[in-house]
């Protein structure tokens, strides 16, 4: 069963080639890492799955399939609650943690005050940053440091009770210690959730997910089993990319 | 040989020429205050500010004159803050730049600059005679809220344009709409500049001589309803001292309203700050 199904998919911002006729298929309950220098179209990827390219202006040709669905059939504040992203810098809105956490539920609907309550605290362990921040909900959220606002940010998305998380370079400005959390939190949120992880480190892909695509120039260029793509690559510029020897 | 300053010594000149600038400024600004207030606190009695006016100002105070510069003045921010944010928000939010927003902002720039007695003959033709208001503090207050809306629109604008991109796109990503983001959002984020904006404006409306003598008219009687003639303290202090009424009066009116400007003021940046430190 496939979570979701990316056919013929092209990008363009202007004239301008991002994403050049991807096939790609992402499995329930998996993590697909996606890899790639820079200009290689993958955080466009991202933003084509939950239309966030529409306010840049791009467009795009191709069908993407969220559970079978046409995600143009989809309401577009629905698809963007079912398939969440963070960003590779976590950008906490103005307010207290619980107000960023609330942000997203109360977009869509009504909740009682102590079903609120729950969901931040829910989604706060599950995001590992309850420990750290259970008795300051209501202090600024741009007080905390730059591994928690990523938590938070995680959580925030959590709230909505997406069915996809997608990340895109997550862990790229934060500390070793940081990371290493925000990987133990993707492992265990793995059961209940479909990830795509966008990441410039190809040991972090080698770690946490269980796929690998690798993106060259707007091309998906090959995807496999993580552990096949990193020992033995089909194509060259995989293994030249692996190696270092590029990008 | 030619004569060089070295890296140190241009660096003092240059701490030096910007402190005396500084210097200067403030002088200048603190001579006028305490000047004023100086001659003017004598008379602040509670007859002076609760007792209304006789003898043409001669004698008596000046609450009529409070009262008519507070009104006028309210009622040009709540009509021009609604309307100027508003244009504010269109014109970033939904032109894109354009050359709508270009034509717009061009204008709201040049109607800024334009001299306050203009507004005044514009507010008297239209309010006061075609649309039969009177000499009013209703018509003083739209003339005033057509005045400061350049002003409001270009500062919101401004304020608005400054809030991070990202922002919106967390909004928008967690799937908020539009109106959702721009409410929750874009606004909050906006505000300490937008009411920067309006503290501009209060000043300007509640210091505005030539518009509301045209429009609001010099009546010294209490204000009773939005349709009393007024005489706000701008220009009861002009009339007291060109007519040569009383000079301590008008000094005292002067010194109400440098107080009051600086209370106005002080309130709203205590508003604001406390604003930002639950939001920041």
């Amino acid at each position: 069963m496939y979570k979701l199904r990316i056919r013929q998919l092209s990008l363009y911002y202007d004239s301008l080639q991002a994403l050049k006729e991807i096939d790609l298929d992402v499995e329930s309950n998996e993590i697909l890492a996606v890899i790639g220098p820079a200009n290689s179209g993958k955080s466009s990827l991202l933003r084509a799955l939950n239309r966030l390219y529409e306010i840049d202006y791009a467009r795009i040709t191709g069908k993407i399939l969220l559970d079978e669905e046409d995600i143009f059939n989809i309401p577009i504040n629905d698809l963007r609650r079912r398939i969440g992203i963070i960003f590779a810098t976590p950008v906490v809105l103005p307010g207290s943690i619980y107000k960023n956490i609330a942000y997203g539920p109360r977009l869509h609907r009504r909740l009682k005050k102590k079903r609120m309550d729950e969901l931040v605290c829910d989604t706060l362990k599950s995001a590992n940053l309850w420990d750290e921040v259970q008795d300051r909900l209501d202090d600024s959220a741009s007080r905390l440091s730059g591994g928690q606002q990523q938590r938070l940010c995680i959580a925030r998305t959590l709230a909505m009770q997406p069915e996809v998380i997608m990340m895109d370079e997550p862990c790229s400005g934060l500390d070793p210690i940081s990371t290493a959390k925000i990987e133990a939190t993707m492992l265990e949120l793995k059961k209940d959730y479909t990830f795509i992880l966008v990441t410039n480190n190809t040991k972090q892909a080698a770690r946490v997910s269980d796929r690998t695509a690798f993106f060259y120039l707007g091309e998906l260029i090959e995807v496999d089993k993580t552990q096949k793509l990193f020992t033995s690559p089909v194509d060259s510029r995989t293994d030249d990319y692996i190696r270092g020897r590029f990008g | 040989m030619t004569f060089r300053i070295g890296p140190r010594t241009s660096q003092v000149i240059a701490y030096i020429t910007l402190l005396l600038m500084t210097a200067i400024t403030v002088i200048v600004l603190l001579f006028i205050i305490v000047y004023i207030l100086k001659n003017g606190l004598g008379q602040l009695t509670l007859e002076f500010l609760t007792d209304s006016t006789r003898e043409m100002g001669k004698e008596g105070g000046i609450l009529p004159s409070i009262l008519g510069t507070l009104f006028i003045a309210l009622f040009a921010i709540l009509i021009a803050t609604p309307l100027g944010v508003g244009s504010a928000v269109y014109l970033v939010e939904y032109t894109k730049g354009g050359p709508i927003r270009r034509i717009i902002s061009f204008g709201a720039d040049c109607l800024a600059g334009v001299p306050s007695i203009i507004f005044g003959l514009f507010g008297f033709i239209f309010f006061v005679i075609s649309m039969n208001l009177g000499w009013s503090i209703l018509s003083g207050g739209l003339t005033l809220a057509v005045m400061i809306l350049p002003t409001i629109i270009r500062t919101s604008e401004e304020a608005i344009k400054a809030v991070p991109h990202t922002y919106r796109e967390i909004s928008y990503s967690l799937g908020g709409g539009k109106l959702d983001t721009i409410l929750r959002v874009v606004l909050p984020s906006a505000l300490p500049g937008i009411l920067t904006g309006v503290i501009l404006g209060v000043g300007r409306a509640v210091g505005e001589t030539a518009a509301v003598i045209f429009t609001a008219g010099s009546s010294l009687g209490l204000p009773t309803s939005v349709f009393s003639s007024t005489r706000t303290l701008a220009v009861h202090f002009y009339i007291l001292a060109r007519e040569g009424i009383s000079m301590p009066k008008a000094y005292g009116t002067a010194a109400v309203l440098i107080i009051i400007i600086l209370v106005i003021n002080f309130i709203a940046y205590r508003l604001m700050h406390r604003f930002i430190a639950r939001y920041y």
